[in-house]
């Protein structure tokens, strides 16, 4: 697609802090929903969903912190998870899936924007030449090595499903 | 919202403010370009059939663009929500404006789950706050004394 260039660049600090806030406040999503499913197939114990569940939440919690590092050296407060949980909690009643085929078709939702966030977040790092007060380098090798996980969470997740 | 999607936005909001055609002047201040990048941008979205050009008048969408203009438009007011009302972040317009760009409408679409959206959205969008009337962050003007 041939873009006219408005906004695509992130050229400060603060900018790049915020979208790796958003970034954590999605993983705390995916945290939190993975987690209420996981609750939620106590009565119908499935062992490969409730490991892909437990994977995911602990993947999540763990993208969580590298995200944290990267804003604490931006001199930025993180977000805490209580609140985001708290929201979650409050809507969750409305979107909850309600069988199998609902959690994983979710899960996937999760892993599939989570991975397409990180890709156009290393894209507009990429194509910014503003200087960070935290090195390039490991900004964009932790980010690609988040997005490479997402990418292997979709393979996951869509490999569990085919065979469901 | 990739950038033809935020000159569908922008000429959806300022054609219902003007009520008729939508000037290339005003489209390309409405963004911050060039009158010469707008036109480049409107002269495409003509051949996808997503707007028209009246000539001495302006820019109109078509029926497609519409919709999809309102779909941008919807983005945008779950990303001023979200960053409003999650993160507490008082200039949230301006940051709006400044991540639209970078954010996808299947990542808003997420963002949209922990959010309070009105169903009425995004037609309770107020071009005179750039801001969405419900939302109770900032959406009257702050006056000076």
């Amino acid at each position: 697609m041939v873009e006219v260039s408005v906004s695509q660049r992130i050229t400060s600090d603060d900018q790049l802090a915020r979208l790796l806030q958003i970034g954590i406040v999605l993983e705390e999503v995916v945290e939190a929903r993975a987690h209420h499913h996981y609750e939620s197939l106590d009565a119908e114990l499935d062992e490969e969903v409730e490991t892909l569940l437990a994977d995911a939440a602990e993947e999540s919690a763990e993208h969580r912190a590298r995200l944290e590092g990267l804003i604490e050296g931006l001199g930025v407060d993180s977000v805490p998870f209580d609140e985001i949980e708290s929201l979650v909690d409050a809507r969750y009643g409305r979107t909850q899936p309600d069988d199998f085929d609902g959690v994983l078709y979710d899960q996937l939702c999760n892993e599939e924007t989570a991975y397409k966030f990180y890709d156009d977040l290393i894209e507009a790092i990429a194509g910014s030449d503003a200087e960070f007060s935290i090195d390039r380098a490991e900004l964009l090798d932790t980010l690609e090595a988040i997005r490479e996980e997402e990418a292997e969470g979709v393979s996951e997740v869509t490999e569990v499903m085919e065979r469901r | 919202m990739n950038t033809a999607d935020q000159y569908l936005k922008t000429i959806y909001v300022v054609q219902k403010q003007a009520d008729g055609p939508a000037s290339t002047g005003s489209i390309a201040d409405a963004l911050g370009v060039s009158p010469a990048s707008a036109n480049e941008m409107i002269g495409k979205l003509e051949e996808r059939g997503l707007a028209e050009h009246e000539k001495y008048k302006g820019v109109r969408l078509t029926d497609d663009g519409i919709v999809k203009a309102r779909d941008a438009l919807q983005t945008y007011c779950i990303i001023e929500r979200f960053l409003a009302n999650v993160l507490a972040v008082e200039e949230f317009r301006e940051e709006a404006h400044e991540l639209e760009a970078v954010i996808d409408d299947t990542v808003a679409e997420r963002l949209d789950t922990i959010i309070d959206r009105q169903p009425e959205c995004p037609d309770c969008f107020d071009p005179e706050t750039d801001a969405c009337a419900c939302l109770e962050v900032g959406a009257v003007p702050v006056e000076q004394d």
